[in-house]
């Protein structure tokens, strides 16, 4: 097996910033092609992995390791399990996509190109390096090429919304990096994850901060740092401003990628480092989940402008997730050992990850789609768009049925399984986020209705059908939504091995959680 | 060692003395125009200086010339710092717009004054030899502040930079003599033996005389509250002088606070073991704590409001030495080795922000926000380049800045829980710097776009712009030839009591 595969994924875009780099800038096609290329190769190589990886194997494969600074045992580890491949191939699949979505930048395509590649290494980095210092690194290289392409090639309030990101997310990532720190020195002076996820349970057992227990403060640190990027309510307020201002692609990127990366560090870093934590806090994760379901709905319902609704729609759907990730404790021997909703919440809210990823960024490119039409988003200023635009109009009507989780399309085999398995634990926080999937399904018919049905607005009468090249970057997700919609199988037997060693962990710790 | 044994070891500084009096000399047979070709001589000296450090056993630790001066690894580190930021800055000052109308002979030959006296500072054991040290700094630099006569605002600098000197010094002199007082001596062993026998009955006039003599060492540093001056010296001097101001004589500094405290309040050298630390009994760790939380917070918030960009940078390395300060009260080695790997980060970083501004004025700019506009679309090697010394100073990966902030963050939660409160303000405050290195990209690339014929600087300025843009990247992915050069030169000559 070619051990190196992992290290080409990352670095195969910094290949082709290099060469776009020596691409004069008056070749447009050129530098569009070289991206296509590279994000070609690199979406061709995760499937590679895809095929080629062990089923039954719950840890690592594909791993990689090499020395860095061994004066501050930094190490370069790379490796892959079945909760991060979903999230590479995704990665690999939307950025491809998202070179066809940029095809029409009409200014200064070489630095947003580059910068394009850039952020793509950054996000491969985070979902495949195993040394925590490599993974703050990727994890802080990916906010200056979003900073740029948000404030560049973004809408009229891009500044703002570029900065808010910026600070934000920096916000984030200083008090992780503060408690990588915690953990590093506190777990025997290693970055390597393998070793703190064995080390850190007891390690910092006992182990008190400013008189509250570390691991505790850790917990909270790291996630406050990944809470930020999902956005679990209150962090969520940079997100509206910048979906809306990031153009489409951007927003592809944003909303299908960034947000699954606090989702990704929550599970790999605070489940598996910090295990006996997440029973205490798994009801105010659940609780968060049910803000974030509600508040994101009725935020959606209120929009006026498409894009906005878009966004807040992803605040509703990570919650959904958080319910999910939350039921993981009904393997405890507290709530009577029940596996099947522990499998269910955890397996749920991974397929949520990757649907979300899916559909978001297909509800995105449509959204892109109208506007480089009409020039507007005005949800209101449209209405009958289903006479002109027959197949934007279906495609349109999959994409919202997908987004409010109508059986037979993924979104709601992924939310069925987060309620299922948090049920038996949180029944009342079950039971009122359904208020959220009522408000989901209205905002997103609400809005169709609005748009697409009723009487044509004149002005719209000639808007061209959604093309050839739009049709391209659509269908791949479509298809992906409704054929994990009827078969899922795939998918959950691709995360389930990890997905039980991830619940093993957590659970175990429950007989120790009272104490705690 | 005796005065004639001493001068074996004291090559470096003969040579700097020889360069001092070989460039006025040289001056005298240049007309006007041609005076900036005295660089050439300091150049030439500086690298004979460097030669000679280079030579020395650096495995000798001993004091020079009756005990006034420390010969250890630590001085070596800091005097090769000081003549590589001089080596650059100098290249720097060729470049300049600002300095034309000058004849520039005794500029260079007082950036090598400076450089005598910055190597007796980060040298000096004995507290007569610290005030001559940070004197022969200031003075040089009172006069390079000024240089530009023609000009108000550089008039001004020099004018506030002397008062607030002299007001500085004097305090500082005035706690130096309170130890002399207590200790019968002046020489930092002494000091530290006489203070061990004292037990702790003069522990008021101690602490008394360790702020005094901060508000002297805080000024080098330019730490709040001893920072007035700093604005307004950065804003008016030449900029390739603030340029300089802000790394090498902050460099020294910070050596001569670490040997200060370190061998007179410390432990006597290594800070290995923080309860050594613990027999003075003074709050001097509480001190530095708190001058530099304040010192870092007050330098960004400032920062912020500022529409100059050499002001803005003027407050942000007022925060920088906060940064650095915050971990002195941790005791400890690794405290010290963060900040010898964030100066060498720093220097780089600084530097070129500062060469950025200089080139921008010579190509007809200013130094406002105003003036910046659309950089990135009009020079883009210069905007480009402007963005990575932002992003590093503001300490955002793969950058040095970013490897300098990490160590001195790792330095205090190394330290243990009860410093983590510290940790958390300088991250905090590193998210409130970005806002502002960030306005300074904002208006570069986010405004003024234009497609006016790209302007490519010419190689000279290019190869400075590598020279200090390469630096500020590759350690931030790769530093371990640093993270060397510092452990071993984190060696201190000590005298155990």
């Amino acid at each position: 097996m070619d051990t190196s595969i992992l290290s080409w994924i990352i670095w195969i875009p910094v290949i082709g910033m290099g060469a776009i780099a020596l691409i004069p800038r008056e070749k447009v096609q050129a530098i569009k092609m070289v991206t296509a290329v590279a994000t070609g190769i690199q979406f061709l190589a995760t499937i590679g992995l895809w095929t080629r990886f062990d089923l039954s194997n719950g840890g690592f494969q594909y791993m990689e390791r090499a020395e860095w600074i061994p004066s501050f045992n930094i190490t370069y580890i790379l490796g892959v399990d079945g909760l991060s491949l979903p999230m590479v191939i995704l990665t690999g699949l939307l950025f491809f996509l998202g070179t066809f979505v940029s095809w029409n930048i009409d200014r200064a395509q070489k630095g947003y190109f580059a910068l394009y590649l850039l952020l793509n290494t950054g996000v491969m980095g985070v979902f495949l390096s195993l040394d925590f210092f490599l993974f703050y690194v990727f994890w802080e290289v990916m906010l200056l090429p979003m900073y740029f392409l948000i404030g560049m090639w973004g809408g009229p309030q891009r500044e703002y919304a570029a900065i808010k990101f910026f600070l934000y997310t920096l916000f984030g990532s200083v008090l992780m990096l503060i408690a990588i720190l915690a953990l590093y020195f506190t777990c025997g002076r290693t970055f390597d994850m393998l070793l703190l996820m064995q080390t850190a349970p007891t390690a910092l057992d006992g182990v008190m901060f400013w008189g509250m227990s570390a691991i505790k403060v850790i917990w909270v640190m790291l996630f406050i740092g990944f809470a930020i990027k999902v956005p679990v309510f209150p962090f969520h307020t940079w997100l509206p401003l910048a979906h809306v201002e990031a153009p489409t692609a951007i927003s592809v990127i944003l909303a299908g990628i960034l947000l699954k990366l606090g989702v990704y560090g929550i599970l790999r870093i605070n489940y598996t480092m910090l295990p006996v934590a997440v029973w205490w806090f798994a009801g105010a994760l659940a609780l968060l989940g049910l803000i974030n379901v509600i508040w994101g709905a009725m935020c959606a319902l209120a929009q006026k402008d498409l894009k906005k609704l878009v966004a807040y729609s992803s605040v509703n759907h990570m919650g959904y997730l958080l319910i999910g990730m939350a039921a993981v404790i009904a393997a405890g021997e507290a709530n009577g050992n029940n596996l099947l909703a522990a499998q269910a919440g955890l397996g749920g809210a991974v397929f949520q990850m990757f649907n979300h990823g899916t559909i978001s960024a297909m509800l995105f490119i449509l959204v892109g789609v109208i506007y480089d039409r009409a020039h507007h988003r005005d949800i209101e200023g449209f209405g009958g768009l289903a006479t002109s635009m027959p197949i934007y109009s279906g495609i349109v009507a999959v994409a919202f049925f997908a987004g409010l989780g109508l059986p037979g399309l993924s979104g709601f085999i992924s939310e069925a399984m987060c309620f299922i398995g948090a049920f038996p634990v949180f029944k009342a926080i079950v039971i009122a986020s359904t208020l959220g999937i009522l408000l989901n399904a209205a905002y997103f018919l609400w809005a169709f209705q609005r748009m697409f049905m009723g009487e044509l607005n004149d002005k719209y009468k000639n808007l061209p059908e959604i093309n050839k090249m739009e049709l391209f970057t659509v269908v791949p997700l479509l298809v992906i939504t409704v054929f994990f919609g009827i078969y899922p199988r795939p998918f959950l037997d691709l995360i389930s091995s990890t997905m039980n060693v991830i619940i093993d962990t957590v659970a175990n710790m429950g007989g120790i959680a009272g104490v705690f | 060692m005796n005065n004639l044994q001493s001068l074996s070891l004291y090559w470096p500084e003969l040579i700097l003395t020889i360069t001092v009096l070989v460039t006025i000399i040289a001056d005298l047979f240049y007309s006007p125009k041609e005076s900036g070709r005295t660089a050439v001589w300091v150049l030439g000296g500086l690298l004979l200086t460097y030669v000679a450090i280079r030579v020395q056993d650096s495995t000798i630790v001993t004091t020079l010339f009756m005990e006034n001066l420390a010969f250890d690894p630590f001085a070596t580190f800091f005097k090769t710092l000081i003549i590589i930021a001089t080596v650059l800055v100098i290249f720097i000052s060729q470049r300049t717009s600002e300095l034309t109308n000058y004849r520039t002979g005794e500029y260079y030959a007082l950036l090598a004054i400076m450089v005598f006296g910055m190597f007796l500072m980060v040298s000096a054991i004995d507290l007569i030899m610290v005030y001559l040290a940070i004197e022969i700094v200031s003075i040089s630099s009172f006069i390079l502040a000024g240089y530009l006569r023609g000009d108000l605002r550089s008039n001004e600098a020099a004018l506030k930079y002397v008062i607030y000197g002299a007001f500085s010094s004097g305090i500082m002199l005035f706690g130096l003599s309170i130890v002399f007082g207590l200790a019968g001596s002046t020489k930092f062993f002494a000091i530290q033996e006489a203070m061990w026998n004292l037990e702790g009955s003069a522990n008021f006039a101690f602490t008394l005389a360790t702020v005094f003599i901060l508000a002297g060492f805080g000024y080098k540093i330019s730490a709040v509250p001893f920072h007035f001056w700093t604005p307004d010296v950065y804003e008016g001097s030449p900029t390739s002088i603030t340029a300089y101001l802000s790394v090498a004589p902050k460099a020294a500094g910070f050596a001569l606070i670490i040997r200060f405290f370190n061998q007179v309040f410390g432990d006597g050298g290594s800070f290995m073991d923080p309860s050594l630390t613990t027999y003075t009994e003074l709050p001097w760790p509480q001190l530095l704590a708190a001058l530099a939380v304040v010192t870092m917070t007050l330098g960004n918030l400032v920062a912020m409001q500022q529409n100059n960009i050499k002001r803005m940078l003027a407050y942000s390395s007022i925060a920088h030495a906060g940064y650095m300060l915050m971990v002195l009260p941790t005791l400890s080695s690794q405290g010290v080795y963060a900040v010898m790997i964030y100066l060498v980060m720093y220097m780089f970083m600084n530097l070129g922000a500062f060469f950025v501004v200089i080139y921008v004025k010579s190509q007809g700019g200013g130094e406002s926000f105003d003036d910046f506009r659309g950089l990135g679309w009009k020079m883009p090697i210069v905007g480009i380049v402007m963005t990575i010394f932002m992003l590093s100073l503001t300490g955002i990966p793969p950058t040095a800045g970013f490897i300098g902030k990490f160590y001195l963050f790792a330095a205090i939660i190394n330290a243990g829980p009860q410093m983590y409160w510290l940790a958390i303000i300088g991250a905090l405050n590193s998210v409130i710097s970005l806002y502002y290195y960030m306005r300074v990209v904002k208006v570069m690339f986010f405004e003024g776009e234009t497609s006016e014929t790209v302007l490519i600087p010419p190689i000279p300025v290019i190869l400075i712009f590598l020279a200090l843009a390469i630096p500020s990247v590759v350690f931030g992915v790769y530093w371990t030839p640093i993270a060397n050069w510092v452990s071993k030169s984190l060696v201190f000559f000590t005298q155990v009591i």
